[in-house]
């Protein structure tokens, strides 16, 4: 079921998973980055123009998620195969999860699913203990770009120091 | 149910000396433009920046940022630090456009062509493009862009705030107008 309140909101667990990633279909999920801060990017499909930016633009500026050690995992609920296709077209490295059977369930769960069966363009940042610590729905046909996720993941290091002083 | 919520960009990086500059220093309206050499749609856009320059060229001026998205375009990072490279002899601007009108022809034999049109020494440029001394550089606009919510190329910013308009010239001068009068 799709989450009534919308989009999942700081403060609450991420919900955990497992999906098939690329490049070889292994199952990853945010759990096995705990202790670094993991940027969850919903997307509705590969293969679209924005999208296409949108995921060419991440991995673009993947030194700079590098600067924070953050990991980058985009999700739709396209397949493996396509998901590879689209990758490579793209020359994309993070991984893209297929959010494909049973479609959208992980979508679901962080109320980014649109009736009309693709994940939304939604932005989720969880801190390294997996609380989401920043969220954002975008309208489906604007590439959000990637400020506000710095922005988080600057709000997060700043607070690391605090806890660590 | 949450709405979307439109947060409209804005430059964070403000325009210095350092930058390429083209137009009145004293212009009224500052389009930024973040851009990728090999990037067609920067192509287009190119041509009709270059008319809006013209008929405004009182008030508007235009500052050329890198944003090469090296994933999708082999060549657009050795292009951007090829620029530098020129900018630092006094020719960016040459070089910018004989970029953006030779967009098929960026792979490294056309491109010192290139360099030699522009009438700069090609051994040379290409020597400090293969030491990448002109990467910081380009990196810099490049993360600085990312800051600012560039979200693909070209994005313009026009006094500051993220053209999400078009790029045609009744487009352009549009924003520019509005730019002026606000």
């Amino acid at each position: 079921m799709s989450d009534p309140n919308g989009l999942i909101q700081p403060g609450r667990t991420a919900p955990g998973f497992t999906l098939p990633a690329t490049p070889d279909g292994a199952l990853l999920g945010p759990e096995q980055f705990r202790g670094r801060p993991v940027v969850l990017a919903f997307y509705p499909a590969d293969w679209s123009p924005v999208c296409g930016d949108q995921m060419s633009l991440y991995q673009s500026a993947a030194p700079v998620f590098a600067q924070y050690q953050a990991v980058v995992l985009g999700l739709s609920v396209d397949g493996i195969w396509s998901h590879r296709a689209f990758a490579e077209s793209r020359g994309i490295e993070f991984p893209l999860l297929a959010d494909f059977e049973p479609k959208g369930e992980v979508a679901r769960s962080y109320g980014a699913y649109m009736p009309h069966g693709e994940a939304a363009r939604a932005l989720v940042v969880l801190d390294p203990a997996g609380q989401v610590t920043w969220s954002y729905l975008s309208p489906p046909e604007v590439n959000p770009g990637a400020d506000g996720i710095f922005d988080a993941l600057d709000r997060l290091a700043a607070d690391r120091k605090v806890m660590a002083g | 149910m949450s709405t979307p919520l439109q947060v409209t960009a804005r430059l964070r990086d403000p325009v210095t000396t350092d930058d390429h500059i083209r137009g009145p220093s004293d212009a009224a309206v500052t389009i930024v433009e973040y851009g990728d050499f090999q990037c067609q749609f920067c192509g287009a856009a190119y041509p009709n920046l270059h008319e809006l320059l013209r008929q405004r060229a009182d008030t508007v001026r235009l500052v050329y940022r890198y944003f090469p998205i090296a994933n999708v375009h082999p060549y657009a990072e050795r292009a951007a630090e090829t620029a530098e490279a020129a900018g630092v002899r006094g020719r960016f601007w040459e070089m910018h456009d004989w970029l953006y009108e030779h967009q098929d022809q960026l792979d490294p034999v056309h491109l010192s062509l290139g360099v030699e049109q522009v009438g700069l020494p090609p051994d040379e440029l290409n020597a400090e493009v293969e030491n990448r001394a002109h990467a910081d550089r380009v990196r810099r606009d490049f993360v600085g862009g990312i800051r600012s919510g560039v979200n693909g190329t070209p994005t313009l910013f026009v006094n500051g705030v993220r053209h999400d308009g078009g790029y045609d010239l009744p487009d352009l001068l549009t924003a520019a107008d509005a730019a002026a009068n606000a």
